[in-house]
């Protein structure tokens, strides 16, 4: 089990060097003569107005809340799922009751019309 | 125990190094943890470099399609060197960080990306006994390191200060959050078809592949893994006739190639991830089991030949797809999402938990082929179910449209599903000449 992890760990740290690496090649091997137009904005060749940190679309997050909910439902199901040769018709049963949940919250969230594009 | 080269060149073609330099080092802590390292640098830096051929494979294949000839200079007739002077070229671009550009941001979300792409293939099982490391919890895994990729994109995007990119980003946040709900609902179902969450366990209980089990479910995976990856017809993130590259678009050199390299390291991930838990994986009719001679175990090499094999069929399936659809407007893509992948991967889910207990419990006389034939049919029912709930909503949405007469064109063939009667203008991911917007360099 903890060798298992072991590798993990290790990944973990060796997989941005991998990223970090190609960077530090290009840093390397590319010219620096940076001037102000070089680093303009890019958006189609007209001089951008303004900082791009704007308000934007609300309906963008209220999608990630319904994700949200929806993820952290969906979570409580792989325990049961890996579990599932030793579990009775008892306890399926109840995992089927808990999915008709989930499938509610969707159907609520639905008829508030959360899920329209305005 | 000492070294033999012979014996270790032997190990290699058994494809059991590993354990051949553990049987030689002893079982020191240090040995753990430079075999480790070891598998590490091969099971991240393998991913890393195919990016080169299958980038070539893809240029190649989708220019087939389009009936053009592709890369064809750099490195012999076929352009088999095109990529490395592609990375050449690339690596030798001056670093060019924007006007007003959040710089940790900016430099966190590639690095964040391919890391995150690199680490997926920790738990791809690629021949019997040949995976990076079989954790218990593997399905589990992979999406918790998956949604960390999300929060590179959006790190892009935010970064860049740049409007495309940041609109881009939102796009993406959207997608990739919403089809990642079917994709776990769909995952649900191997996990429960094998009862573990390891990938090897669930590639080991594939004695009949579980898209013959549950095809609607593999269908709703194989979907929401175009979306994940943010494929054509889910490339909306980074639709070139729209916001230019998406979030991507401030970014040039080498920093750029790290997307580019980790989104093609998560589209061969996704391919091995639907061959391993739905295809079987390196599983093909007992083949990956052969061992000829004294023990030389050849059904090793060919399980990691059938994995590869398999993932490249999966891949082909992506470009053939990227070749042939239009791209969806973001409101039909998440109402296809939300309103019907969703509900029917609930649905399905629901009906193979209880089919299956009831089939374990009741009638363990029908065995594994028969399993297999109950859940088909009852999966085949739900998808036809689906399939007919789609038509109706479709043929409301065009009566609705036919009266209002909000738009000028509407598909009128009487099977069009809901998500292309709805808009007029479709639009392509590629240009008029047919090159990709992002390729680095022009392909003639």
């Amino acid at each position: 089990m903890q060798s298992e992890w072991q590798f993990i760990v290790l990944f973990v740290v060796i997989a941005p060097l991998l990223a970090v690496a190609p960077i530090l090649i290009n840093w390397l091997l590319g010219p620096k003569k940076p001037n102000p137009i070089k680093q303009q904005t890019y958006e189609c060749g007209v001089e951008t107005v303004g900082d791009a940190w704007v308000q934007f679309k609300v309906q963008y997050y209220i999608y990630a809340l319904v994700f949200v909910i929806f993820d952290i439902e969906a979570v409580f199901l792989f325990p049961i799922a890996a579990a599932y040769g030793q579990l009775g018709l008892f306890a399926i049963g109840a995992t089927a009751v808990f999915i008709v949940l989930l499938a509610d919250g969707l159907l609520y969230a639905w008829g508030r019309g959360v899920l329209e594009w305005i | 125990m000492s070294f033999n080269i012979g014996e270790f060149i032997s190990s290699i073609f058994d494809l059991t190094a590993g354990d051949y330099l553990a049987s030689v080092w002893g079982t020191e802590p240090w040995v753990s943890v430079v075999l480790d390292i070891l598998g590490i640098l091969i099971v991240a830096t393998i991913p890393l470099l195919s990016v080169f051929f299958v980038g070539l494979i893809e240029r190649k294949v989708l220019a087939r399609m389009q009936d053009r000839i592709g890369p064809n200079r750099v490195g012999g007739k076929y352009g088999l060197l095109q990529m490395f002077a592609d990375v050449v070229k690339m690596l030798t671009k001056e670093l060019l960080v924007p006007a007003g550009a959040d710089k940790v941001a900016y430099f966190l979300a590639p690095i964040l990306s391919l890391a995150t792409s690199a680490l997926l293939f920790a738990v791809v099982p690629f021949a019997p006994g040949v995976i990076g490391t079989n954790l218990g919890v593997g399905v589990f895994y992979v999406l918790s390191i998956s949604s960390v990729s999300v929060v590179a994109l959006l790190l892009a995007g935010w970064g860049s200060n740049n409007k495309y990119a940041l609109l881009g980003a939102f796009r993406a946040v959207a997608q990739l959050v919403s089809y990642e709900v079917p994709m776990i609902l769909s995952l649900l179902v191997p996990i429960i078809l094998a009862s573990s969450m390891s990938t090897m366990e669930i590639v080991e209980a594939q004695a009949i592949p579980f898209v013959i089990f549950a095809p609607i479910s593999a269908l709703i995976f194989f979907v929401s893994s175009l979306a994940e990856t943010g494929r054509s017809p889910f490339d909306l993130l980074e639709a070139e006739s729209e916001i230019v590259a998406g979030f991507h678009t401030e970014y040039s050199g080498m920093v750029f190639g790290l997307f580019m390299a980790a989104e093609y390291m998560g589209i061969m991930f996704m391919c091995f991830l639907f061959s391993t838990t739905y295809l079987g994986g390196y599983r093909f009719f007992g083949l990956e089991e052969i061992v000829v001679g004294n023990g030389f175990q050849l059904g090793r090499l060919l399980g990691l030949f059938i994995t590869i094999f398999k993932g490249a069929l999966v891949f082909f399936v992506f470009m053939w797809l990227r070749a042939t659809l239009p791209r969806l407007r973001i409101d039909q893509l998440l109402n296809f999402n939300w309103k019907f992948m969703v509900p029917l991967m609930l649905m399905i889910l629901l009906t193979v938990a209880l089919l299956d207990r009831l089939i374990l419990d009741y009638i363990p006389q029908v065995g594994d082929a028969g399993r297999a034939g109950i859940h088909l049919v009852s999966n085949i029912i739900i998808g036809l179910a689906g399939i007919e709930v789609l038509r109706r909503s479709a043929r409301r949405q065009r009566q609705r449209h036919n009266t209002t007469s909000t738009v000028l064109a509407v598909a009128e063939n009487e099977g069009a599903p809901i998500f292309v009667a709805a808009e007029v203008e479709p639009a392509y991911g590629h240009d008029d000449h047919g090159h990709d917007a992002h390729a680095p360099v022009p392909a003639h």
